[in-house]
């Protein structure tokens, strides 16, 4: 079911954290809130569930105006960053609690409460305590939890940022599946550029309290609306007027038309991709993204000049 | 690479460097009987002293001044006491607390600060300024006396009088578990449809249910043993003002020193097992 948000502004004392935000998510899809810290991403996350009350604009779920709903009203789920487990249930009671509030029958109950263990891969530790589970099966806990009463929409903050790498990037392709399962309209919240690309569809870009850009992930990259999506999603570079992606860049022993001096001062070897830290003549550092090839053939190594050429431009009016 | 972290940890323990085990011994050690002696000087000696004197007359004798209708009946009066005031103030202290930690308003730094105030108050000043509050010629004195309800020197002020001293427990120990445990599973209660109610039963109490119950043993211990401002509202009247402690002194004064000793071992003793029962209680939940 949709979000409409509309015109929403929130100041916490002197910090405007929101600055008059209105942008739609569509019902049934898995987008993200991505931005910097202090963007303001979580706290119009935090306002669509009703956690926090904005200064002044107005939500609608699902073509109805939510602005003067409390949480439990809105029939939103929510996933906080440090799991908001409650430590003094067992799994199980953990994912029935907003059914048992809701005052469900009692076989009903114990029904979900299975489907739901199966479904975040939980099935044999309903009976363990929070304090028993790793974090991401805690995360995986927290989820089934939201999605036990059958939210309009699912709301997540900063869902992975607690875990280590692995398991975030297990848990983001889980995620993405899940969704894919329930197609429960899905909005998180992320610093990550490479998170928001790979698991949402759409792509909401915030900075300083204002919404920069809405895309999907591969017209962002693409066409970046200005220099700050540009520079914030994916790596960039400035040349002159314009701006370069880091993979949009050629080497050469040799100066040619239109290149430019510069001087390798950190090469690193990632496997198949070699990325080099230089720095141009006028002092200006960049990054340059070869494949493996490249760069043997180049024979890359600190304190060499090389001759760079842009292939493909960005510039912003 | 595993091989050789192995040896060097088993090089540092092994080697045993002999000069600064020997301090981290005497460290040990040292620390553990100063804090030993200083408990078995202050604390445990004068107590096992009431223990020897209250037996050394006899257990005839102890029973004697202890079956005597005024002890028994201070004795009652200390229990009703504490049986208003440790509910009162566990509800005051569990409303407190949530009001200091989860919402911000305007003078909750005061609030706070005005939470303490008991415990820097000498119990006595605390006893006169309820007397001048509540004697002929005060505030509310005034207005009592005209609707003809006695509080001075009657159980009223001597209940008021230890609410007031026992104050602070429940919401000293509740504060800091509140503060510790954050909001956010309040937070993922209401999302999850609950209303206020529902969350502070189901999520709030369970989580600070220890914090409440220790607050209860020592705002328990406090009532029991509570004697300044008691002292100085009551009016010390034997057989109907006097609690247990006003009454140990009064068994003193009169040179009934087995007596005395007698009375404060039952206290004593009360205390302790109120101890015991939450030592008892709490490992059962923690392992939970």
């Amino acid at each position: 079911m949709s979000i409409e948000i509309r015109n929403i502004s929130k100041r916490f004392g002197d910090f405007q954290a929101l600055d008059d935000v209105s942008v739609d998510v569509d019902g049934g899809s898995l987008t993200a809130l991505l931005g910097p810290s202090g963007s303001g991403k979580s706290t119009l996350l935090r306002i669509v569930a009703g956690l926090e009350w904005p200064d002044s604009g107005e939500i609608s779920l699902a073509g109805e105006d939510a602005s003067g709903l409390t949480p439990q009203k809105r029939g939103v789920g929510f996933v906080f960053q440090h799991y908001a487990a409650f430590k003094h249930m067992t799994v199980r009671e953990n994912i029935a609690f907003g059914l048992k509030v809701r005052k469900r029958p009692k076989d009903e109950i114990a029904r979900r409460v299975q489907e739901l263990l199966a479904l975040v891969q939980l099935q044999g530790f309903g009976d363990r305590f929070p304090a028993q589970l790793s974090g991401g099966q805690r995360q995986r806990m927290a989820l089934a939890r939201a999605l036990a009463p059958e939210p309009k929409v699912l709301l997540l903050d900063e869902p992975f940022g607690a875990l280590d790498a692995r398991v975030r990037a297990e848990l983001r392709v889980w995620l993405r599946r899940l969704h894919e399962e329930t197609h429960t309209t899905t909005v998180f919240v992320t610093h990550d550029q490479e998170e928001a690309m790979e698991v949402a569809d759409n792509v909401v870009v915030m900075n300083k309290g204002r919404i920069e850009q809405v895309a999907g992930p591969r017209e962002l990259y693409d066409a970046p609306a200005n220099e700050f999506v540009m520079s914030f999603v994916g790596q960039a570079s400035r040349f002159g007027a314009a701006w370069v992606r880091p993979h949009d860049l050629r080497l050469s022993p040799t100066p040619g038309d239109g290149s430019r001096e510069a001087m390798v001062d950190r090469v690193a070897h990632l496997g198949f991709e070699v990325r080099a830290e230089l720095v141009r003549d006028d002092g200006e550092p960049f990054a340059v993204q070869l494949t493996r090839n490249e760069a043997e053939q180049l024979e890359l190594a600190r304190g060499q000049i090389v001759y760079v050429r842009p292939t493909r431009e960005t510039t912003f009016a | 690479m595993n091989v050789r972290r192995l040896d060097g940890a088993r090089r540092s323990a092994g080697a045993g460097l002999p000069a600064p085990k020997r301090v981290r011994v005497l460290k040990k050690f040292g620390l553990r009987s100063v804090a030993l002696g200083y408990l078995l000087v202050v604390l445990l000696g004068p107590l096992s002293m009431v223990f020897w004197r209250a037996f050394g007359s006899g257990a005839g004798h102890l029973w004697d001044s202890l079956s005597d209708p005024n002890t028994v009946h201070a004795f009652k009066v200390t229990l009703i006491i504490a049986a208003i005031a440790v509910p009162l103030n566990t509800v005051f202290g569990v409303v407190c607390a949530l009001a200091i930690v989860r919402r911000r308003f305007p003078g909750a730094g005061i609030v706070n600060a005005i939470v303490d105030l008991p415990l820097a108050l000498s119990p006595v000043v605390v006893g006169l300024s309820l007397f001048l509050l509540y004697g002929r010629t005060g505030w509310f004195g005034h207005w009592f006396q005209a609707h003809g309800v006695q509080i001075l020197f009657a159980l009223p002020s001597m209940v008021i009088a230890t609410v007031f001293i026992s104050l602070p427990f429940v919401a000293r120990e509740v504060v800091p578990t509140l503060r510790e445990i954050g909001d956010e599973q309040e937070q993922a209660a209401h999302t999850l449809g609950a209303g206020a109610w529902t969350t502070f039963w189901r999520i709030t109490l369970p989580s600070i249910r220890w914090a409440i119950i220790y607050g209860v043993v020592l705002t328990t211990a406090r009532c029991l043993g509570e004697y300044g401002a008691v002292a100085v509202v009551s009016g010390h009247v034997e057989g109907q003002t006097e609690t247990a402690t006003l009454r140990v002194q009064d068994a003193y004064e009169n040179f009934d020193v087995a007596g005395a000793y007698g009375i404060s071992l039952v206290l004593a003793v009360m205390s302790v097992i109120v101890l015991i029962a939450m030592t008892l209680l709490k490992p059962k939940e923690e392992t939970s």
